[in-house]
C-alpha cells in the first residue's frame, strides 16, 4: 500500500473545564473535562476526499482544528507525509503548514475586510517564500482564475463580492500555497443551494486538477455523499463508523450512522412522509460530553443495546478490508 | 372544494429608505386551506419570511408598507387595528420562528412564558392553566413537564426550546400555524423529531400549517403543497409531485437539480448561473431572466404573470407550457 497522505493515531483533546469554587474547596475532587475528540485515528490517501460528518458537538471541527495544528492535542500522534508532525513547533512546522491549508465556514468574516482580495491572497504566498514580490501579481491572477473569478477582481474590497465569490476567494487563498491537504470545515454550509453546488463543483474540478486531498467536515450529509470518496462517522468525540461513502451510505452498520441517515429529508413527490412513522426516527438527544459514560458513547439512544454495551467501549474495527465500525453488532 | 382559511391576495412590502423605494415582497397570492401543510420554498432574500411576517403584521411600518390584502376567514387582518389584531394573534395564527433559544425570554422560568401566552387568551383559573401548560409540554415531548416547567431558557437544548414554542404556538389551539425555518438551527436527528411533532400536532389538532423553509428536502416530506419564491414573487405553485416530476419553471428545475441526493450521485451537481439579484438592481421583465437558461429576448421586456397551467399549478414563466 502507498504510504498514506495523513495517519492520524489516537488523537485526543480534553478541555479541562474551570471548576467553581467548591471544587477549589475540596482539592481531592477531579476537574471535570471536556472530551471534545477522544482517541480518534483514521487516515487518507493522497488525493483522497474524507467526508467526516457527525451533529454539533460531535467533535468534528475539533479534529479538522487538530490536524491543521492550530490547536494542541491532549495525545495521539499525527503523521502528513510521512513525518510525525504532532511534536514539532516554530519554524519547523512551517513546510506543514503550507501543505495543509483550511476553508471556513464564513465567507463574510474569514476574509479580512481592510485587505484587498490581491492582498489576502498574495500574502501567504510571500510568507512561505513561493513567490517574489514581482511574480505574486501573477500567480495571484493565475489562482483566481482557477476558482472561476477575473482577475478584476484581485483589486476589489470582500464587502464588495457575493457570499458564492468571497468563498471563491478563500478557496484561491488556501490554493495559493499550493497545499497538498485542504479542510473544509462547513466550507459550503453558509450558501445558498444554488450557489452552494457551484462552489461543490469547483472543488471536485480543482481535485481532479491539482490532485488535492479534501478533509470535508460537514453536517450535510448530501454534500458529504456528493464529494466524498470516504466517510467518517462521528459521535461524541468519536468515531463510530468510516468506509467508502457509497457503501456506508447504501448500508450503514452502526446504529447512529442508521439514525443519521434515516433522518435526512430526502426530496420525494410527497406521497409518502418519513415524518409519519416516528418510531424510526432516533429519540433523545446528543449527550454533554462531560462525564461520559463508560460504555459505548451512543447507549442511551441506542434501539439495539445489550449489557455489554454498558461495561465497555467498543473500538472502532474493520469489518472488512474497506470498513470498520465501532458496535458489538458487527465485531 | 375545501374551506379556505387564509387567502393572501396581491401582497406587497416595500422598504422606504434614502435610495428610493426597496420592493422586498412583490405582489403575492396564494391561499391556505383548513388543515393543510403548504410549504413556502427560496433561497436567502426571496422574501419568504417577510411574507410570513406580513400576515402577521410583524413588520414594522414605518420603514415598512404592507399593502394587499390578508383575508383570515374572511376578514382583513391588515386593516384590523391592533386589538383585533392582537386578539387573533397567538390564538388563532401562531408563528414559530427559525432561532428558538432566541426567542424565549432568558430572565423568565419557561413554563411561566407559556403560561403568560395562554393567560392571554384564555379565560380560565391559573390552576387550570398551569395544569394545561403540563399537558402542553407533555404533548410537545419535554420529559419531565412538571420540573422542565421551572427551567430557564438557558437549560433547555435547541430542540427542548423549540419544542417549548410549539407548545406556546398552540396552546390556544390556532387554526394555523405560520413556522418560519423551524428547524434550521437544529440537527438533522432533532430536526426530524421536531419536524415530526409538527405534522403529528396539524394532524391531531386538524391545524394548517405554512412551512418556511429553503430546504426542499423538508418541504417535500412535510407539505402537500409548495410555493417557490424568488426575488420576491412566487414563480411557481403547485402540489408536491408536480414540483417533483413536472417543474414548469426553469428556477425550481434548476433548485431541484442543485441538490446532492444520497442515492443517485452524479459526476456533477446542476447549478444555476450567477446569484439572486438584490432589491437594489431586480431585473427588468421576468426576474429570473439574466440566471435562465431558456430565457428569450421577449423574457427581459415583459414581466410573466402567475397563470394556470392547470387547476393546481401556476407558474410565472413566458416559457412554461402544460407538459
Amino acid at each position: 500500500m502507498e504510504q498514506p497522505l495523513l495517519d492520524v493515531q489516537q488523537l485526543t483533546k480534553h478541555y479541562p473545564l474551570r471548576a467553581g469554587a467548591l471544587h477549589r474547596l475540596l482539592p481531592q475532587r477531579q476537574t471535570p473535562v471536556l472530551r471534545a475528540v477522544d482517541g480518534v485515528s483514521f487516515t487518507m490517501a493522497p488525493g483522497e476526499t474524507l467526508g467526516l460528518v457527525g451533529e454539533s458537538g460531535c467533535g468534528k471541527t475539533t479534529t479538522g482544528r487538530l490536524i491543521l495544528r492550530a490547536i494542541e492535542p491532549t495525545s495521539g500522534s499525527i503523521v502528513f507525509g510521512g513525518q510525525d508532525i504532532t511534536a514539532l513547533h516554530g519554524p519547523a512546522l512551517q513546510p506543514f503548514r503550507r501543505q495543509v491549508q483550511i476553508v471556513f465556514q464564513d465567507p463574510y468574516s474569514s476574509l479580512n475586510p481592510r485587505l484587498t482580495v490581491r492582498q489576502s491572497i498574495g500574502e501567504p504566498m510571500l510568507v512561505h517564500g513561493l513567490a517574489s514580490r514581482d511574480e505574486v501579481r501573477h500567480q495571484v491572477n493565475a489562482v483566481l482564475e482557477m476558482v472561476g473569478l477575473s482577475p478584476e477582481y484581485a483589486e476589489r474590497y470582500p464587502h464588495e463580492m457575493s457570499g458564492g465569490q468571497r468563498q471563491r476567494v478563500g478557496i484561491a487563498r488556501a490554493l495559493g500555497v499550493q497545499p497538498q491537504l485542504i479542510v473544509a470545515d462547513e466550507a459550503v454550509s453558509a450558501l445558498d443551494v444554488s450557489v452552494r453546488a457551484q462552489i461543490l463543483n469547483l472543488f471536485v474540478e480543482l481535485r481532479q486538477r491539482l490532485g488535492l486531498a479534501y478533509l470535508f467536515i460537514s453536517h450535510d450529509l448530501g454534500m458529504v455523499r456528493f464529494i466524498s470518496h470516504r466517510v467518517a462517522v462521528m459521535y461524541l468525540g468519536q468515531l463510530v463508523e468510516v468506509g467508502p461513502a457509497a457503501a456506508l451510505f447504501a448500508s450503514p452498520l452502526h446504529p447512529y450512522a442508521q439514525a443519521l441517515l434515516a433522518a435526512i429529508p430526502r426530496i420525494g413527490d410527497g406521497s409518502v412522509s418519513m415524518f409519519d412513522h416516528t418510531e424510526r426516527l432516533l429519540a433523545g438527544e446528543l449527550p454533554s460530553p462531560i462525564d461520559v459514560p463508560t460504555g459505548c458513547r451512543f447507549y442511551d439512544r441506542c434501539p439495539y443495546r445489550m449489557d455489554r454495551c454498558r461495561q465497555a467501549a467498543p473500538a472502532l474495527r474493520a469489518v472488512d478490508a474497506e470498513r470498520a465500525v465501532a458496535c458489538y453488532l458487527h465485531t | 372544494m375545501t374551506e379556505t382559511l387564509l387567502e393572501v391576495r396581491n401582497l406587497r412590502v416595500a422598504f422606504h429608505n434614502e435610495d428610493g423605494m426597496l420592493r422586498a415582497v412583490d405582489g403575492v397570492s396564494f391561499g391556505v386551506a383548513r388543515g393543510e401543510i403548504v410549504g413556502l420554498v427560496g433561497e436567502s432574500g426571496a422574501g419568504k419570511t417577510l411574507t410570513a411576517e406580513a400576515i402577521m403584521r410583524l413588520i414594522r411600518c414605518p420603514p415598512g408598507r404592507i399593502s394587499g390584502e390578508v383575508l383570515y376567514r374572511g376578514r382583513d387582518l391588515l386593516a384590523l387595528d391592533e386589538a383585533e389584531l392582537a386578539d387573533i394573534r397567538g390564538k388563532d395564527i401562531a408563528m414559530i420562528f427559525q432561532n428558538p433559544i432566541s426567542s424565549l425570554n432568558p430572565v423568565f422560568r419557561v413554563g411561566a412564558q407559556l403560561l403568560e401566552a395562554m393567560t392571554l387568551h384564555l379565560p380560565a383559573r391559573r390552576r387550570t392553566l398551569r395544569d394545561r401548560v403540563r399537558e402542553i409540554f407533555t404533548h410537545v415531548g419535554i420529559p419531565s413537564a412538571e420540573r422542565r416547567a421551572q427551567d430557564y431558557p438557558h437549560q433547555f437544548s435547541g430542540g427542548m426550546c423549540q419544542r417549548a414554542m410549539i407548545g406556546m404556538g398552540i396552546a390556544c389551539t390556532p387554526s394555523l400555524l405560520i413556522a418560519d425555518e423551524p428547524t434550521t438551527a437544529l440537527d438533522v436527528t432533532i430536526q426530524a423529531q421536531i419536524l415530526a411533532l409538527i405534522r403529528q400536532l396539524a394532524a391531531e389538532l386538524g391545524m394548517a400549517v405554512l412551512l418556511v423553509s429553503h430546504d426542499l428536502g423538508i418541504i417535500s416530506q412535510m407539505c402537500s403543497r409548495v410555493l417557490v419564491m424568488y426575488a420576491g414573487q412566487i414563480v411557481e405553485e403547485a402540489p408536491m409531485a408536480t414540483i417533483f416530476h413536472a417543474p414548469a419553471h426553469p428556477y425550481t428545475r434548476g433548485l431541484m437539480a442543485c441538490i446532492p441526493d444520497i442515492e443517485q450521485v452524479p459526476a456533477r451537481l446542476g447549478t444555476i448561473a450567477g446569484v439572486m439579484p438584490g432589491l437594489r438592481d431586480l431585473p427588468s421583465g421576468c426576474r429570473f431572466h439574466p440566471r435562465c437558461p431558456i430565457a428569450e429576448p421577449h423574457c427581459a421586456v415583459a414581466e410573466p404573470a402567475l397563470r394556470a397551467l392547470d387547476v393546481t399549478h401556476r407558474v410565472a414563466c413566458h416559457l412554461a407550457r402544460r407538459e
